[in-house]
């Protein structure tokens, strides 16, 4: 069996940050292992990029320990860790050339010949030949690529990534998160990455953990965290999803049937995070493209195994390749469906009776002690 | 018709010649009066051409003497006021202190007060302290007075700087020092060179307040001023178009510098 090398393994053992009274992240703990490529995902103020600072010795953390590999880097300065920092505003040295720039680290550590170096590492970024140009004359997706250079060139154990796409524009990102994956890929270098972006985070990395008010939600592969979200926030903040307040109506065999809005639905007892007790609450949860949309003239037609509920179509927007509507049911009011533009349906237009099925499987079940629109995103978080 | 055309068209750039001219007139009447050859005393009346002045600059009794102490002067409160300035302007921009409120005010006191009244006071002050007038009551004058300047210039410069760069130098492996070496002092260079260029002329063109507190000592504007009493040598005018010529050579030679710059880098 072959030893894997841990030694670029980050390990935060209770770390926490608190400014006066305010407490910017609550002691966790995480492991991120060596090579992976690992995104802190949260909306603005979550405690990330905080995080992401006591990694890189920046914010010295209130509590807890860093460890690096088995090396204990808590109280270690920023400029003696063998992690380097990629930069939101990239914070590329401005009176410096592009070449000089990639070179800096180097050339504190006290390496003579940067010159071969520097050139190989600005042909992984495709920058040759912009190394003599001041940072002020290169775009932000060609200045952001620089501070990646600046950054990889050192070797890193850890390279940490704050928000690196934030300042791009849509397509430029797209290209970049790619890019980026190339590189990671490439080198083989941990990678830790904080951002908001929700679909950043699941194209990228290989495993998540979604940050709340200075606390880990929910930690694990972006498939696991879509299909299995344990809280409201993970369950709103990533993608969307259909959240029903139920009553629990009985349990046989592993499946739940609760009731809502007369109608009765089937949990599987094993998507199910909170604890459940006959009579009690909870929140049943259905993404929207999981949803089929039938009319209700074809009700009869649908398997009764499904799950099912009806409603009136509100509203309904083409995409393109999927039509979203917004359907008001009594069991939930404002329910969303993405429906796939195979066969349209003329009949489904706003007004319409429609029964919406989906499978028992799909269902998944949280405690409904939580605050049942936590981490949607508002249209203010949107446009920043 | 199509003269008001040509001057709409124009108007910009005939009213930018007009203010230049009105700033350059004087230097050109000190340059053409520096070649003059006066029959009395004063050189306020054109006679005929003559480049008598100008082979002998320091023909006048006492007045290069005057000269090379305002240089003198003018350095050293430039040192002076340049290093304690961008220091306090550090401070006052990145530290939260007790004081801070009151001292970001004060530093501008000098740059309000009348001249006369500052002068007069600081003479006060160093005759209590039984100080002897001269060199040193001129230096820690011309510091004080210029300190106000080089905080205004290096505190706009470090206020606009991105605290980002310096963590991202920390960050590339600089300590402390390298970082503030190869970071933080290049970006701050421009507030600083420009407190310094207004530190020099303004320590070596000021009167009131040296005249108040040298003593026996004459710097250059003590010697123009005490020789206009008198009769006003040509060498005057020759030492000023010599200034006027050096500050010009440098403006022109730091913008090929900064041309050839950005064509090479292009």
């Amino acid at each position: 069996m072959m030893t894997t090398d841990s030694s670029g393994d980050v390990r935060l053992s209770g770390i926490g940050k608190t400014y006066g009274s305010f407490t910017a992240v609550h002691p966790l703990d995480l492991t991120v292992p060596q090579g992976s490529f690992f995104a802190l995902l949260g909306a603005s103020g979550c405690g990330k990029t905080t995080t992401l600072r006591m990694i890189a010795g920046l914010e010295e953390p209130s509590s807890g320990t860093v460890h690096l590999g088995d090396q204990d880097v808590t109280h270690l300065p920023p400029y003696k860790r063998p992690v380097n920092t990629v930069f939101q505003s990239y914070a590329l040295f401005p009176h410096l050339d592009i070449f000089e720039n990639v070179a800096f680290g180097l050339r504190r550590r006290g390496i003579k010949s940067v010159k071969k170096q520097v050139d190989e590492m600005l042909e992984l970024v495709q920058l040759g030949e912009q190394a003599r140009k001041k940072p002020h004359q290169l775009s932000g997706g060609q200045q952001q690529r620089v501070a990646v250079a600046r950054a990889l060139i050192n070797h890193p154990k850890v390279l940490l990534l704050d928000e690196p796409l934030g300042a791009l524009d849509l397509k430029l990102r797209r290209q970049m998160q790619l890019e980026l994956k190339r590189i990671q890929t490439e080198v083989g270098i941990t990678f830790i990455h904080v951002t908001h972006d929700q679909e950043e985070a699941m194209t990228m990395a290989d495993t998540v953990a979604v940050m709340n008010a200075g606390r880990v939600e929910q930690l694990g592969s972006p498939t696991d965290l879509y299909e299995n979200p344990q809280t409201t926030f993970v369950a709103n903040f990533l993608g969307t999803s259909n959240l029903i307040e139920a009553e629990v109506d009985s349990k046989t065999g592993g499946e739940i049937v609760v009731r809502a809005g007369g109608g009765k639905l089937l949990l599987p007892e094993a998507r199910c995070s909170a604890s459940t007790t006959t009579g009690g609450k909870v929140l049943v949860g259905v993404r929207p493209e999981k949803i089929s949309l039938a009319h209700a003239d074809d009700a009869g037609e649908i398997s009764e195994a499904r799950n099912r509920i009806t409603g009136k179509i509100v509203d309904s927007s083409f995409i393109g390749v999927s039509t979203q509507y917004v359907v008001d049911s009594p069991a939930c009011p404002g329910f969303e469906v993405y429906a796939q533009n195979i066969d349209r349906d003329p009949r489904l237009v706003p007004g319409a009776e429609v029964v919406l099925h989906w499978s028992p499987a799909h269902t998944f079940g949280l405690d409904a002690a939580q605050d049942i629109d936590a981490g949607v995103e508002t249209v203010e978080e949107e446009a920043a | 018709m199509p003269f008001v055309n040509w001057l709409k068209r124009h108007l910009v750039v005939i009213a930018g010649l007009v203010t230049l001219g009105y700033l350059l007139l004087p230097n050109v009447i000190v340059t053409v009066f520096s070649f003059n050859k006066p029959k009395g005393r004063f050189n306020y009346e054109w006679q005929q051409f003559s480049t008598d002045a100008w082979k002998d600059p320091c023909g006048v009794a006492d007045m290069c003497g005057s000269l090379s102490l305002s240089l003198q002067i003018a350095v050293w409160a430039t040192v002076g006021a340049t290093v304690l300035g961008t220091m306090i302007a550090f401070a006052l921009v990145r530290y939260r202190f007790r004081a801070r409120g009151a001292v970001n005010s004060l530093i501008f006191l000098p740059m309000a007060m009348p001249e006369v009244v500052m002068a007069a006071s600081l003479l006060t002050l160093f005759l209590n302290m039984g100080a002897q007038l001269g060199f040193w009551t001129i230096l820690i004058a011309h510091i004080m007075f210029c300190l106000s300047f080089v905080v205004t210039a290096v505190k706009a410069r470090v206020m606009s700087m991105d605290p980002r760069l310096e963590e991202a130098a920390r960050d590339l492996y600089a300590g402390p020092v390298q970082t503030f070496v190869r970071v933080t002092l290049p970006i701050a260079a421009p507030g600083i060179a420009a407190g310094a260029l207004l530190s020099f002329a303004l320590s070596f063109d000021d009167f009131i307040i040296t005249n108040f507190n040298a003593g026996s000592t004459v710097t250059f504007p003590m010697f123009v001023w005490g020789s206009a009493q008198r009769g006003t040598p040509v060498q005057i005018n020759v030492i000023g178009t010599a200034m006027f010529l050096v500050a010009v050579l440098f403006v022109l030679f730091s913008m090929v510098v900064s041309n050839r710059r950005t064509r090479q880098k292009a």
